[in-house]
C-alpha cells in the first residue's frame, strides 16, 4: 500500500469500522481471539491455536475467523481464548489445552454449548463509552 | 442445538467450599423438574472474583449477576428467570454505594476496571494496523496533524492532568511545554520501556498487545514540540514486545503515518528502537539517555532535565510506555473527557500487575481512586489456601508495604506517598501470612545491591550496608540498635543519592521499620521469626505425643534427617536439617513443632 493522505485514512477507518459492525450484526462467523503475549504463548497458547484450526478443518467449518491478539490480563488461566459466535454471549476460556482447544470448536462452535469449567470472565469488561 | 439461556456457576475454589456444586446441582434437578433442561445450559466456570459475594451465578444473555447464592434459591432462578424472563431482584449485586433502582447496565461495574491504556490489549490483532485504525487509531494523530497548534496539545495534556506512569508522576503536559518552549535545531522523543522492576510486566503487555497505540503517541509527541526524531528504548528480554513494534512501525511507515511527510503534510518524524541490556538502573531517565548515546548507563545530577538538555545534549521528551499508550485517546477524545476518570490530584486509570498471594493473579487496569480492598479482593479474589492478607508491595524496590489498615485508601499517587509508599510503575505482590517482613526486605535490597551502577557512595555503599545489617538480623545476631542505624542510614540515602535508585532504595526497608516494627523486633530481641522464612531462626521438632508413628514426614524429607519406626513416635536430627519445612507442610496430625 502506498502512503495515505488524511482523506485514504479516513477512508480506510470507516471501511474498516463498517466491516467490524457487519460482523457484529448479520452474525454469520465466529471470531476466534488467542491471547498471544508471552505470558500466553509461554502457557501453550500456539498449540491450542494449531489445534484449533485442525479441528476446524477437520469439521469444514470455513466460517471462523482466527485472530490473535495481546495479552487479556488473565494470567492466572493462560492460555486464554475468546469466543464470539452469533447468537451466543461472548465467552473466555482459560486454560485452555489441546484437549479444551477441540471440545470448543466441537461443542462450542458447531453445537452451540458452552465448555464446562473452563468459562472465565475478563477482568474488565470495556465500558468506555466509544 | 443452540440454547436460549446460560447460567454460569462459579466454579471456583472459594464458591466451590461455599456450595457452588450443590447451587449446580440443584439448578440442573430444578430445569429438569419444570421441564426446561432443553432451553438452557447449565454450566460451571471458574472463578469470578468477587470471592467476598460468592457463590456467584450468572445468567446469560440477560447478564443477570446474582451473589451470595444458596441452593435454595435455584428453583426461583429457574422460574423466574428462565422460564418468566425476570431476574431475581433479591439476588442481584446491588452496589453499596448506588442505591436504590438496579439498572442492567450498573452490573458490569462490579468489575471495578476501567480501560484507557488496555483498551485494545487483548482485542486487536497487534501485527495489524487497519485494526488499530478500526478502533479509532491514528486519530489523535490526525487532530494533531491537521487540527490542534502544539500549545493546543498541551492544553489538552494539561487539561486531562495526566501524569507520569513510570512512577514520580511527574505532569506531563508540562514536562513537553518545558521542551516545546526551546528553541534548538533538533529535539528527540524517547520512549522508556526499560521496565524492571521484579513482578511487573504492565508495558510488555501493553507492547505486545497495542505496539501502535504507543507509536502514535510518539509521532504526536514530536508533532507538539517540533521533534523529528525518536527512539524507543527497551529491554532486549522482550523479544516478542520488541518484534511486535518493529512490525508496527513498518506498517507505519508504509501508510504514510510515519517517515517523511506525514499523511501529505511537511511534518516529518521516525522512530528507532534501542536495545537495554538488563540494567535496573538504566530505568532512570538520564542513565537511559546515557545508554542510548552509547555509553555506561550512569544517571546524571538534575537539572538540567531532559527536557531541556537531554539525548545528545538537546531536548528530549522522555515518557514511559503507559503514559504514551493513554495520550492518543486523550488527544482524540479531549483532556476533559479523560479527566472524569480518577480522584482530584491523579486523573486517568492506572493499570497494575497483580502478582503474589492472589488468587487471580493479573494485569488489571482501575480508576485511580479504587481502594486495595477491591483489587485485592473484589478483582483479584482474595489471598488462596484461606491464609490471611498481609500486605501489599507496591512500586517495587522503590515503594513499600501497605498494610491491611490501608486497605481502604484510594490508591492514587499522592495518597500512596501519604503513607510511605510510592505509586511505582504498577507491580503489586500481595504478601500472606507466611511471608516474613525481614525477608522481603532483605530481597528487594539485595535486588538494589546488584543494580546500584556504582557512581555514588550513598547507593552504592549504603545498599549494600543496609542489606548486611538485615542480613545479620535474619540469621539472630540483630542488636537493638541496628534499627535506629538502618533508619539513619536510609535517611540519609534518601537525601544524599544522586538518582532516584539510590534516593528510594531504602524505601522498602523503612516501610517494613514503620508498619512491622514488631515483627523486626522479635528477630533481634527473641530470636524468633513468625513465619518461619528465617531458616537460621527456626527449628523443627516432633512432637510425640501427637506423632504417631505415619513415616510421611520422614519419606518427604528430601535430606532424610527424620528417623524413626513405623507407628513410632519420629525424631528429627536438628545437625542435619536444611528447615526446608517440608515435614511441617507434610504431617496431618499437627505434629510438627516449629519453633
Amino acid at each position: 500500500m502506498s502512503k495515505m493522505t488524511l482523506e485514504d485514512l479516513r477512508k480506510l477507518r470507516e471501511a474498516k469500522k463498517l466491516e467490524a459492525s457487519q460482523r457484529d450484526t448479520e452474525g454469520k462467523e465466529t471470531l476466534v481471539i488467542v491471547g498471544m503475549g508471552t505470558c500466553g504463548i509461554a502457557a501453550g497458547a500456539k498449540e491450542a491455536l494449531d489445534v484449533m484450526l485442525e479441528e476446524l478443518k477437520k469439521v469444514g467449518n470455513d466460517n471462523v475467523i482466527i485472530r490473535q491478539a495481546g495479552c487479556m490480563g488473565l494470567c492466572h488461566v493462560e492460555p486464554t481464548i475468546e469466543v464470539r459466535t452469533p447468537g451466543m454471549p461472548d465467552t473466555i476460556y482459560g486454560k485452555v489445552d489441546a484437549k479444551v482447544a477441540k471440545e470448543i470448536v466441537h461443542q462450542h462452535i458447531v453445537d452451540g454449548q458452552l465448555v464446562n469449567e473452563h468459562v472465565y470472565d475478563k477482568p474488565a469488561a470495556d465500558i468506555i463509552k466509544q | 442445538m443452540a440454547v436460549k439461556n446460560y447460567v454460569l456457576v462459579c466454579g471456583g475454589s472459594a464458591c466451590e467450599s461455599t456450595k457452588g456444586n450443590e447451587i449446580f446441582k440443584s439448578l440442573l434437578h430444578e430445569a429438569e423438574k419444570k421441564g426446561v433442561q432443553n432451553d438452557l445450559q447449565i454450566v460451571k466456570t471458574g472463578c469470578f472474583g468477587f470471592c467476598e459475594k460468592g457463590p456467584i451465578v450468572k445468567v446469560l444473555p440477560d447478564e443477570a449477576f446474582y451473589v451470595e447464592v444458596k441452593p435454595e434459591d435455584a428453583e426461583e432462578i429457574i422460574s423466574e428467570n428462565i422460564i418468566k424472563g425476570r431476574m431475581v431482584d433479591r439476588l442481584l449485586y446491588k452496589d453499596d454505594s448506588k442505591k436504590g433502582e438496579f439498572k442492567a447496565e450498573d452490573i458490569k461495574f462490579y468489575q471495578k476496571q476501567e480501560r484507557i491504556v488496555l483498551r485494545n490489549c487483548g482485542l486487536i490483532d497487534p501485527e495489524s494496523i487497519d485494526e488499530y485504525i478500526a478502533r479509532d487509531g491514528y486519530l489523535g494523530l490526525e487532530r494533531a496533524l491537521f487540527e490542534l497548534s502544539g500549545d493546543d496539545i498541551i492544553d489538552e495534556l494539561k487539561k486531562s492532568g495526566l501524569r507520569g506512569r513510570g512512577g514520580a508522576g511527574f505532569p506531563t503536559g508540562l514536562k513537553w511545554s518545558f521542551s516545546q518552549r526551546i528553541e534548538s535545531d533538533q529535539k528527540y522523543v524517547v520512549c522508556n520501556a526499560d521496565e524492571g522492576d521484579p513482578g511487573a510486566y504492565m508495558d510488555r503487555a501493553t507492547l505486545e498487545g497495542d505496539p501502535h497505540s504507543v507509536i502514535e503517541a510518539m509521532i504526536i509527541a514530536g508533532k507538539c514540540v517540533g521533534a523529528d526524531k525518536g527512539a524507543i528504548y527497551i529491554r532486549a528480554e522482550y523479544p516478542l514486545a520488541i518484534e511486535r513494534l518493529e512490525i508496527a512501525m513498518d506498517q507505519a511507515r508504509e501508510k504514510g503515518l510515519m517517515g517523511d511527510n506525514i499523511l501529505g503534510t511537511d511534518f516529518s518524524f521516525d522512530l528507532e528502537i534501542r536495545l537495554g541490556a538488563g540494567a535496573f538502573v538504566c530505568g532512570e531517565e538520564t542513565a537511559l539517555l546515557a545508554s542510548i548515546e552509547g555509553k555506561r548507563g550512569m544517571p546524571i545530577p538534575k537539572p538540567p532535565f531532559p527536557a531541556a538538555k537531554g539525548l545528545f545534549g538537546k531536548p528530549t521528551v522522555i515518557n514511559n510506555v503507559e503514559t504514551y499508550a493513554n495520550i492518543p485517546v486523550i488527544i482524540s477524545k479531549g483532556g476533559d473527557w479523560f479527566a472524569q476518570y480518577g480522584t482530584e490530584g491523579s486523573k486517568g486509570t492506572k493499570v497494575f500487575a497483580l502478582t503474589g498471594k492472589i488468587k487471580n493473579s493479573g494485569l488489571i487496569e482501575v480508576p485511580m481512586g479504587t481502594t486495595l480492598r477491591e483489587i485485592v479482593f473484589d478483582i483479584g479474589g482474595g489471598i488462596p489456601n484461606g491464609k490471611k492478607f498481609k500486605g501489599v508491595q507496591t512500586g517495587g524496590p522503590s515503594g513499600g508495604v501497605l498494610t491491611e489498615e490501608f486497605l481502604d485508601t484510594p490508591i492514587d499517587f499522592d495518597s500512596l506517598l501519604a503513607v510511605g509508599s510510592m505509586m511505582g510503575s504498577g507491580g503489586m505482590i500481595v504478601m500472606d501470612e507466611d511471608d516474613c517482613m525481614v525477608d522481603v526486605a532483605k530481597f528487594y535490597l539485595d535486588f538494589c545491591v546488584e543494580e546500584s551502577c556504582g557512581k555514588c557512595a550513598p547507593c552504592r555503599i549504603g545498599t549494600k550496608k543496609l542489606y548486611e545489617i538485615l542480613d545479620k538480623i535474619a540469621m539472630g545476631n540483630g542488636d537493638m540498635d541496628d534499627i535506629d542505624k538502618m533508619r539513619d542510614m536510609g535517611a540519609a540515602m534518601k537525601k544524599a543519592s544522586l538518582c532516584g535508585l539510590g534516593q528510594t532504595a531504602p524505601n522498602p526497608v523503612l516501610s517494613v521499620l514503620n508498619t512491622f516494627e514488631e515483627e523486626v523486633l522479635e528477630h533481634i530481641r527473641d530470636g524468633k521469626c513468625r513465619s518461619g522464612k528465617c531458616k537460621d531462626l527456626v527449628q523443627y521438632s516432633v512432637i510425640e505425643d501427637k506423632c504417631i508413628g505415619c513415616t510421611v514426614c520422614a519419606r518427604k524429607c528430601p535430606v532424610n534427617c527424620i528417623a524413626g519406626e513405623r507407628k513410632v513416635a519420629h525424631v528429627i536430627d536438628q545437625d542435619a536439617c536444611v528447615k526446608c519445612g517440608a515435614c511441617y507442610d507434610s504431617c496431618k496430625f499437627g505434629a510438627i513443632l516449629v519453633s
